[in-house]
């Protein structure tokens, strides 16, 4: 039973086999703003943070997470974070929104990777996350308008 | 102290309110509480306004929709605005352009629910005024309404709407009312911020995947290889072995593993062992249907128009065109796998869910589980998505996810997911296609007869539309856009194959449209090529008698600089289409990458939606409508070998991603007209655009779709 920190707590999880961390967060622990889209990580609505990166919680064992950081969009914070969930809420970026928390989690670890990124590097970090909406041109215009935001 | 006489009174009121649920008059029981004067708003004391939508919220921004319209006529401040589903109910929330049934489809939410929504809102306010000119005893003519107060000048006095419910409620609602002048309208027209806008950035907003109950199940069907084939037998011994598994049951879509978690589901259904009786499945592939549908393309079909003499036309013709198209099958992969709740209980049947036509869902689960349709209660959820694909007319997820908890024994609540693989695999299919288009030209370049044959299967034969929307042998959703071809041409033939073929099919995000727009856009294109007419002059040469067409038609070649020269490797394309009683016209500007695909770089947009009830989320529709419509042209297709779908989820079966999204601009035609739709008008005109943009770069006329077709796979670029 291996112990994750998740969004700040640590959490004893019944991690049995090869369960993916996603199911352990959508169905154990009732963190369901990560979602289920394909399971093969082709699609990004499952990414969350582990040690500040984004990761496809669909393919990565529970198991191998023993003393990781884990942050779902539950539990995402700081500066980046709220200048990028803003952005969506000003640009109306969401339709269904059911890939969007996938989407910002990748945003937020882009922006804070790179605080100006151009449209290449929006293109290679946000390629895995996608929306069948294709909000596309909402999403790059609110990752640009959160880096000028960021940029003060 | 509970005497045995009040108690009794109260347990006899409350069962009372339990029973009857809403009023006879359709006012909701719990209206005692604040204003409640129709089904559509309630108004709390704590001056929360709360619009029940009948519309589903499948990201077209329908609860943003009505909330606006009904918040309009309230002069409601748009902060207090807060919007619930509504219960399943085909009385109170019927379509009222589809019959007494409750769905969202069709474009039609904004459309139907125009002038009802306005008369709910304007009702509500007056019934506000009312009160309060009543409890300040003054003329209700003195009292005015401004974003959520309620004032009269004279004496000073104001109230919030919160303040005067409970006053308001006692009065009855008024059979008149008056609805505004448009240019007093505050709200509608503006770029208000979505309803749901919080609530889907933060992780909050709940879909039916998300919903749990205590002890709730989660099922996963075993699905038969290919369409038609039924279970002989099957050996759930190591299913059952899964740690979590708690019943492997046969139910007519397969066989159902049900298990406490997903994941153990998920591992219980690879376990099981099906034996499929295959004899009466479908075994085609699409390359035999292709091949069956061209030979029957050359013959004669059942007439959908008929005006003049065609062939005479063309066997007058200086010179005759010839085309056939190829239009794959295509899935709806919303983002959210389909998925319902259902609980069967000692007072009836429980089921929650994200459906366009949530009515049908509820007869379905009633015959399922052998309830009346009453007994069966329906909690709308938002869905992930849809694009015609939770518009089942035989509700077969809601049915499904019935029958497994009927299996189960109905003692708990079961949720009934769809796996990728399931969805893509899984059927209820945009058609497979065939067009034949045949055209002439005189001497002088004009078009003297158009003669347009389709073939595909019905989306409509056999559900409960038919009767409505099938006329004379013509499923009026396969020739949609073809048949109503808005060009001046004087000799006009269009007519219909209706195959039959074992693979479920459904309308996808513009039905008819997704293929009608290609071949009529595309075939024009390629006379006014051969008549050396420009593609926009010939258009509107022909769409003279069509105000609406050549208006936007106009502003897109405008705003997209139309005859003014490009980068080199650029090209334009242009194509505008009608559907859903809108009208989009799209000019695409393309590239060609490295392995010839087009790489679609800006596209202008002009749309004629009537009133734009909120300009912004007209926009947002047209922007995913160009890139549903791009991912539909580009890559996605279902293909069948022997009957067995080849693509499995999103590695095989290829949405479009974030770098292959175009800059997209998009201009709205100013418009007095009430609104039409805007949820799939947007999709049908991009890939004919793009398509004729293409034939400027390398000379190609694409005529069987993807266009990934004209890049094998290891031979492409990005």
């Amino acid at each position: 039973m291996p112990t994750l920190r998740i969004n700040g707590a640590a959490r004893t999880v019944a991690a049995e086999d090869d369960i993916p961390l996603l199911w352990v967060l959508r169905d154990e622990l009732r963190l369901t703003g990560t979602k289920f889209g394909c399971g093969i990580a082709q699609c990004g609505a499952c990414t969350v943070h582990i040690d500040g990166r984004a990761a496809r919680s669909c393919v990565t064992p529970a198991a191998a997470l023993q003393g990781r950081e884990v942050v779902t969009i539950e539990g995402v914070s700081g500066d980046v974070a709220r200048v990028v969930q803003d952005a969506w809420r000003r640009l109306d970026v969401a339709q269904c929104g059911y890939c969007q928390s996938g989407q910002i989690m990748s945003a937020i670890a882009l922006l804070s990777e790179i605080r100006r990124p151009s449209d290449a590097d929006i293109d290679a970090a946000m390629t895995g996350n996608v929306c069948r909406c294709a909000t596309y041109v909402r999403i790059r215009a609110a990752i640009h308008e959160a880096a000028r935001t960021l940029g003060g | 102290m509970l005497t045995r006489r009040r108690f009794l009174k109260t347990t006899a009121l409350a069962s009372a309110t339990l029973l009857l649920g809403f009023r006879l008059d359709g006012r909701p029981a719990a209206a005692a509480e604040g204003l409640a004067p129709d089904a559509f708003v309630r108004i709390a004391p704590d001056n929360t306004v709360t619009i029940v939508g009948k519309h589903i919220e499948m990201g077209q921004g329908s609860h943003t929709g009505l909330a606006t319209i009904l918040a309009e006529e309230l002069d409601a401040d748009w902060s207090q605005i807060r919007v619930e589903a509504a219960p399943a109910d085909a009385e109170r929330y019927n379509n009222l352009f589809w019959g007494p049934m409750q769905g969202t489809g069709g474009s039609t939410a904004m459309a139907n629910s125009w002038e009802q929504m306005r008369r709910a809102g304007a009702t509500a306010r007056a019934m506000l005024v009312e009160a309060a000119a009543r409890e300040w005893g003054v003329p209700a003519s003195e009292v005015t309404v401004d974003r959520g107060v309620v004032s009269h000048a004279p004496s000073g006095r104001r109230a919030t709407f919160g303040e005067l419910a409970s006053k308001a409620a006692a009065l009855t609602p008024p059979a008149q009312v008056t609805l505004k002048d448009p240019k007093d309208f505050k709200l509608v027209g503006k770029d208000l911020r979505r309803v749901d806008g919080r609530a889907k950035t933060d992780g909050s907003a709940q879909f039916t995947l998300d919903f749990a109950l205590p002890g709730m199940l989660t099922a996963l069907i075993a699905r038969p290889p290919r369409f038609g084939a039924t279970v002989t037998s099957f050996d759930a011994t190591a299913a059952r072995r899964v740690k979590g598994v708690t019943h492997v049951v046969q139910v007519p879509a397969g066989v159902a593993v049900v298990a406490t978690s997903f994941w153990a589901a998920r591992k219980g259904r690879e376990a099981l062992r099906v034996t499929w009786n295959e004899s009466r499945a479908e075994t085609r592939g699409s390359d035999d249907l292709y091949a069956a549908y061209r030979t029957l393309a050359g013959r004669p079909g059942t007439p959908a128009r008929r005006e003049g003499d065609v062939e005479g036309a063309l066997r007058g013709a200086a010179k005759v065109l010839e085309a056939v198209y190829e239009f794959p099958y295509l899935a709806h992969a919303p983002m959210e796998p389909l998925d319902a709740v259902v609980r069967i209980g000692a007072d009836g049947c429980d089921l929650w869910a994200g459906s366009q036509i949530p009515t049908v869902d509820q007869q379905v689960v009633a015959r399922v589980v052998g309830l009346p349709a009453s007994k069966v209660r329906v909690h709308t959820l938002l869905a992930g998505g849809s694009f015609g694909r939770r518009a089942t007319p035989n509700g077969d997820v809601a049915g499904e996810a019935a029958a497994v908890a009927k299996a189960i024994g109905g003692d708990k609540a079961v949720k009934l997911v769809w796996t990728r693989e399931d969805d893509i695999q899984g059927g209820r299919y945009r058609p497979l296609y065939v067009h034949r288009l045949r055209a002439g030209l005189d001497g002088q370049g004009n078009i003297v007869g158009w003669e347009h044959r389709i073939v595909g299967q019905s989306i409509l034969k056999g559900t409960p539309f038919e009767p409505m929307l099938v006329k004379n042998g013509v499923d009026g959703t396969s020739v949609e856009g073809a048949a109503n071809l808005p060009y001046a041409v004087a000799n006009i033939a269009v007519d219909l194959h209706t195959t039959d073929v074992g693979v479920p099919v459904l309308w996808w995000r513009s039905v008819g449209s997704t293929h009608t727009a290609y071949s009529t856009e595309t075939f024009l294109d390629e006379l006014a090529h051969a008549a050396g007419r420009d593609p926009l002059e010939i258009r509107r040469a022909l769409l003279t008698k069509h105000p609406r067409h050549l208006a936007t038609l106009n502003l897109a070649a405008e705003k997209a600089g139309w005859g003014q020269p490009l980068p080199a490797g650029r090209a334009r394309g242009i194509a505008v289409h009608e559907s859903f009683n809108s009208v989009v016209a799209q000019v695409a500007e393309v590239s060609l990458r490295p392995d010839g695909l087009p790489k679609v770089e800006r596209v202008v947009c002009a749309v004629d939606c009537g009133t734009a009830i909120n300009p912004d989320v007209v926009r947002a529709q047209m922007e995913g409508g160009i890139g549903y419509g791009l991912a539909g042209a580009l890559w996605s297709e279902v293909t069948l070998t022997q009957g067995r779908v080849q693509q499995r989820n999103f590695d095989g079966y290829r949405p479009l991603r974030i770098g292959e999204m175009p800059a997209v601009e998009v201009h709205i035609v100013p418009s007095g007209a009430a609104p039409t739709g805007v949820g799939e008008p947007g999709v049908p005109p991009l890939a004919p655009a793009v398509a004729n943009a293409l034939f400027h770069l390398n000379g190609q006329r694409v005529r069987r779709l993807p266009f990934a077709r004209l890049a094998p796979a290891g031979t492409r670029t990005s």
